[in-house]
């Protein structure tokens, strides 16, 4: 009989802060930059500099225990991992190991229906190296520490998950969890969110786990889907073949769909961990983390919750409004200027989502005011426009976030409902198609769409549909 | 009478009082340096342009009553591991030797603010690794006392020239004594103050939770006054206080009750003879002026060596690691991709006692031994501190030698690193534990060589280590040291 194999899945989840400077220095932490402009005598290493702590690295570090449900380590401190690259300019990283800032924890996750807890063993702070450049015209490697000393948190879960659909879940809810907060982007293809995957199989109904390996380069969540695969495939067949799994890291390749390895257990490093002596003990007393608290923004599953009683917009509905905190907040801005919850709503999930799609874009991106939305929905509403229209200006908002009244108005775009004008171009119409009138007459009733097609054509679009069906009506019962 | 007689307070004095010109003060000192200094060593870099251009401005913002500061005008030599903007700052090391720094350590900084003068930076043991200025990759500085014999180590090149009048004054750094120890080596007076109290900006690390820049002085008034310039809060370096008092202010207090503790194990094995009598007899010096002094036990003395060497060095080890010959100073020459790049330039860059203390610091964090060694070390640390406590709720200072012996003749420890590391045996403790201590001159062995006697205060109390500095330099009446010309 063939045997079954159960995939154990742990990750490692590193996160870019989003604060304005470096961890351990005032340096900005704006991407980009002409190389080495970011850059100060702490941050390059340079003998004789000292780091002093960001103090937002903390609070945002707190805030996202508090919100995945983690003990808060209130006496914490810093300590240094040392090795030799030349991307970390003093050869040792400032990390946590042994006093992390947060531990314990768990997120909720959702996967087809069922509901589980992925467990979070800790979180710790500590900052990022720079970037090797190979020049490979000049034949030399040069060095780029304008990421060097960007504030990391590492998220490192429990070995919990057992598939991929349970780790993009879990992923998902890190990040939307992360954003809401606002202490990170958390984009996997620019790299502010980078997730290494930890990975071993069992046979099922086994309760040892088998050797893992860890996954690194991966910079999207098909790649993520895809290594997961690939890697479950590779350890099963070794352990078919009675070889066993070498307890290594392994680099994807998302083009080749194969992964190599890296390193070896045998040759991983001694990265002599000890408290850096440079930074005094963190201590976090209550009144800090009742104000980091207090100071949390409503998360995904409260607004979840309010959204259906409060606007009563169906739960799918909520759920992709909710999904980035940035739609979220364009939603309840509109609804709270236009006063019609199910419009915006519709306006988010239609039109703005197929628009953030056509231009790939990432619905962080979106820049529209809620103001220029709101002014839309309400003029649709008044009949001064009809949706066909009124799409057209939407693109503008979302586009140039026009004034979509002044727009209207320059562009002379407002439906013509003036009976008389209305009943005259319709007359001609009629006229013009005595076949399809005929039609009607005879019970084709969809003959009426292609005489109001033709009237909006004539009237560039513009005439209030409701109108030109009334009259339309009338004029043809007259025939 | 030269210029060089006078202490830095009586040379910053006469040159407001217009006595002196800040230019003849740096020319005093320079005459000394083109002198002795072949033969001394006490200086890495000299800055004899840069000082004189200098002196001309400060001159003015003095005479225009800008600068108004106790020590305003005041040549001084800076320690070669602390940074001096586009100064070459070597460390006495072959890997750093030529590197510039882009900024001035907040402590130099401080000088400059108070119109004193960098006269250059001075010859130290490697990396601060030594008790003797002999690992220097600059030569050796001799003892301007006896040039056979070593100035002490590792701030010996900032003791010597203050010995010699090569400068007025001078800053040194103390991690296990490199401070104290020269300046009992040399007869000058020199204070490790309480960890926190200068900031280490720009400080090169040797063992970051020990190191502390301090100054050396010609008598305890300058001392004082130096630490006051020195010493400031600096957002730049977390583990820097705030100072809640002048020093200078606390160096003429009456000593009277004050309570001295005398540890006896500091008097046991080990202790040359004749310094032994020279600290008791001081002692009693001080129990006539009214001072209150007993004896007590101190324990754990036999730990202070091993914690600390295990603690420095294992400090060192991260701290010396960047020093790899990518971003600045020496790269080896010739070498065959990144890791043998690495390797070269370390090995040809650091010296062997140095390199030492590396493997040593990186073995003692090494995973399987972290627990044996840096952990217990770190334990020791904290009993350390726990027992000067005890002590220090019963005594306001703990009064002993600076060093076993007074200064040893030159290549006599060298062969023998664990006897060196033994002389730290009294100054150690005081990094371990934080604490301020002064090593001040009570008088000459038969040979002719000074004897330092060491005083250690609490946390944060210089003010009872520099009284009673103060009155036991009164007492002493100390001679001169003869090659000075004074």
């Amino acid at each position: 009989m063939e045997k079954e194999y159960e995939t154990v899945i742990g990750l490692e989840v590193h996160v870019e802060l989003a604060t304005k400077t470096k961890i351990f220095c005032s340096c900005s932490t704006e991407f980009g930059g002409a190389p080495n402009t970011h850059t100060c005598p702490v941050c390059t290493g340079m003998p004789g500099s000292l780091p002093v702590l960001n103090r937002q690295v903390v609070e945002y570090a707190i805030a996202v225990g508090l919100a995945t449900n983690c003990d808060i380590t209130q006496y914490c401190k810093f300590d240094r991992k040392n090795y030799f690259y030349p991307d970390n300019p003093q050869n040792y990283q400032i990390s946590q190991l042994y006093l992390p800032i947060c531990r314990n924890g768990h997120v909720e996750i959702e996967v087809n229906g069922s509901k589980k807890n992925v467990g979070i063993h800790e979180i710790h702070m500590e900052e990022d190296a720079g970037k090797l450049i190979h020049d490979e015209w000049e034949d030399c490697t040069l060095v780029d520490y304008n990421r060097s000393g960007v504030p990391l948190i590492e998220i490192v879960s429990e070995p919990d998950m057992r598939n991929a659909e349970e780790v993009i879940a879990y992923l998902e809810k890190l990040r939307t969890t992360i954003q809401y907060l606002g202490a990170s982007d958390c984009k996997l293809q620019e790299g502010s969110m980078r997730a290494d995957v930890n990975l071993s199989v069992r046979e099922v109904g086994s309760d040892k786990f088998g050797t893992r390996t860890e996954m690194k380069n991966l910079n999207s969540f098909k790649a993520i889907a895809r290594a997961i695969k690939g890697e479950r495939e590779r350890q099963i067949e070794l352990i078919e073949e009675g070889k066993k799994v070498v307890q290594e890291t392994r680099r994807w390749d998302d083009n080749k769909e194969y992964s190599y390895a890296m390193r070896s257990k045998e040759d991983a490093q001694d990265y002599r961990y000890f408290p850096e002596p440079d930074l005094v003990p963190i201590f976090i007393d209550s009144d800090w983390l009742k104000r980091v608290k207090a100071a949390q923004p409503e998360l995904r599953e409260e607004k979840l919750l309010r959204y259906e009683k409060e606007y009563d917009i169906p739960r799918d509905d909520a759920l992709i409004i909710t999904e980035s905190r940035k739609m979220a907040d364009i939603f309840e801005e509109t609804t709270k200027l236009c006063g019609d919850a199910k419009k915006t709503a519709n306006w988010l999930i239609g039109e703005t989502m197929r628009l953030v799609k056509e231009n790939e874009m990432d619905v962080a991106d979106i820049s529209f005011s809620p103001e220029n939305l709101a002014k839309l929905i309400k003029i649709v509403s008044k009949g001064e426009i009809n949706n066909i229209v009124a799409k057209e200006v939407f693109e503008e908002i979302f586009k140039n976030d026009i004034d979509p009244e002044k727009y209207v108005e320059e562009k002379g775009l407002k439906s013509v409902n003036d009976e008389g004008t209305l009943k005259e171009v319709i007359q001609k119409i009629v006229d013009e198609n005595p076949k399809s009138v005929e039609d009607y007459k005879n019970g084709k009733k969809k003959a009426i769409g292609f005489l109001v097609g033709q009237t909006m054509k004539a009237m560039k679009g513009k005439a209030d549909p409701a109108a030109v069906n009334k009259i339309l009506g009338e004029i043809l019962n007259a025939v | 009478m030269s210029l060089n007689d006078l202490t830095a307070l009586e040379l910053s004095k006469k040159i407001k009082d217009k006595e002196v010109s800040v230019k003849e003060a740096v020319l005093a000192s320079f005459e000394q340096i083109e002198k002795y200094d072949e033969q001394l060593n006490c200086y890495v870099t000299t800055l004899k342009e840069d000082a004189l251009k200098r002196s001309e401005e400060v001159q003015k913002r003095i005479d225009n009553n800008e600068l108004t500061g106790l020590l305003a005008g005041v040549p001084i030599a800076v320690k070669d591991n602390i940074c001096t903007k586009d100064v070459l700052t070597t460390c006495s090391s072959k890997i750093l030797e030529n590197y510039y720094p882009t900024f001035s350590a907040t402590a130099v900084e401080n000088i400059e603010k108070e119109g004193m003068i960098v006269l250059g930076k001075t010859n130290m043991d490697e990396f601060a690794m030594g008790s003797t200025t002999e690992t220097s990759h600059y030569g050796i500085t001799r003892n301007p006392w006896n040039t056979d014999r070593v100035p002490g180590g590792s701030s010996g090149g900032s003791c010597a020239a203050v010995a010699a009048a090569e400068c007025f004054t001078a800053l040194g750094s103390d991690t296990g004594g490199s401070i104290r120890q020269p300046s009992s080596f040399c007869g000058v007076t020199g204070m490790k103050p309480t960890y926190g109290t200068v900031s280490r900006y720009g400080l090169i690390a040797y063992g970051s939770s020990l190191d502390q820049i301090g100054p050396v002085g010609k008598n305890v008034a300058d001392v004082a006054a130096l630490a006051d310039v020195i010493s400031s809060y600096d957002k730049k370096d977390s583990t820097s206080v705030k100072r809640e008092y002048a020093f200078y202010d606390s160096i003429n207090e009456d000593i009277k009750g004050l309570k001295i503790g005398i540890p006896r194990d500091y008097f046991s094995e080990g202790l040359n003879e004749e310094v032994k009598q020279a600290v008791m007899n001081s002692v009693k010096e001080l129990e006539k002026c009214g001072a209150i002094v007993e004896e007590f036990d101190l324990s754990l003395v036999d730990y202070a060596i091993p914690a600390y060497y295990v603690i420095a060095s294992a400090e060192a080890s991260s701290n010396l690691s960047r020093f790899d010959g990518v971003k600045y100073g020496f790269r080896a020459p010739e070498y065959e991709g990144l890791h043998n790049m690495y390797k070269k330039t370390r090995s040809e860059g650091f010296g062997s006692e140095v390199k030492r203390r590396i493997m040593l610091g990186s073995f003692v964090l090494s995973s399987g031994y972290y627990d044996a060694y840096y952990l217990k070390a770190l334990r020791t640390k904290a009993l350390i501190k726990e027992s000067y406590d005890k002590a220090f709720a019963k005594y306001d200072v703990i009064i002993g030698p600076a060093a076993p012996t007074t200064a040893l003749k030159i290549g006599e420890s060298l062969s023998d690193p664990i006897k060196m590391y033994l002389g730290d045996i009294y100054t150690v403790s005081a990094n371990l534990a934080g604490l301020p201590g002064i090593s001040v001159p009570v008088g000459l062995d038969k040979a002719g060589l000074p004897i330092g006697v060491q005083i250690l205060g609490d946390c944060f109390k210089e003010n009872n280590i520099l009284k009673t500095a103060k009155k036991i330099e009164e007492i002493a009446a100390f001679g001169k040291c003869q090659i000075a010309g004074r």
